[in-house]
């Protein structure tokens, strides 16, 4: 989504929905809003996972729009 | 059952392929490939080339797992599937995906599944070259709607 690679300290699991909230996009805009008018998929520890899966303080999460291969 | 999954910035051979599966997966007497190619128009505008990115350790991964839903569903002897990266031209090409089974029923069908599994869940991003620049591709619904029906 713009980035390749942030570091976020967390001090106890989250979900991915509260990471979209605090993650913004090189305009400025969280994750949350710009997912109103754009698909954005998450993946947790390089599994796809919807806004309810849990992160916890070691995990490698990924934010990308819908895939466009083959 | 022989699996081989490659992602890739060289072309491939599909005679290389055919005879790998021929070697490697024993008696199969149905053998389907599909080969995507990079087309010169999308859009109705004129392509110049592709970029594919990809999410390395997590593409790898989603194959494998095409792969075992296949093997779940039908008796396959060979799966290759072999995916390109990088900067391609039009008509170069950018996916294979070659099944061996005992008969063509199978062949075909696995081989449309795993396409259209990887078009929907494969975490490939294509950028197209146009004449004012560059364009991320967009999802096609129509992909979506035919790997879901597979889930049916």
């Amino acid at each position: 989504m713009g980035q390749s690679e942030i570091e976020i300290v967390l001090e106890a699991p989250t979900t991915v929905g509260a990471l979209k909230a605090m993650i913004k996009m090189p305009n400025g805009e969280t994750l949350n809003a710009a997912s109103r008018n754009q698909s954005i998929m998450a993946a947790v520890d390089q599994e796809m996972v919807d806004d309810l899966a849990t992160v916890s303080v070691a995990s490698e999460v990924a934010f990308f729009p819908p895939v466009t291969g083959g | 059952m022989y699996r081989s999954i490659l992602i890739q910035a060289e072309d491939f051979s599909l005679d290389s392929a055919l005879a790998e599966l021929k070697t490697q997966s024993g008696l199969a007497g149905g053998l389907c490939f599909f080969t995507g190619a990079v087309r010169n128009s999308n859009l109705d505008e004129a392509v110049g080339g592709l970029y594919l990115e990809h999410y390395p350790g997590m593409t790898e991964r989603q194959l494998d797992q095409i792969v075992d839903e296949a093997a779940r569903r039908w008796q396959l002897h060979g799966v290759i599937v072999i995916h390109r990266i990088g900067q391609l031209m039009p008509g170069d090409n950018i996916v294979l995906v070659a099944v061996a089974a005992s008969h063509r029923g199978e062949a075909f069908e696995a081989c449309e599944m795993m396409m259209d599994y990887l078009k929907t869940n494969a975490t490939f991003w294509k950028k197209e070259s146009i004449s004012d620049g560059h364009r991320w591709v967009e999802a096609r619904s129509s992909d979506q709607t035919k790997a879901t029906a597979w889930d049916a």
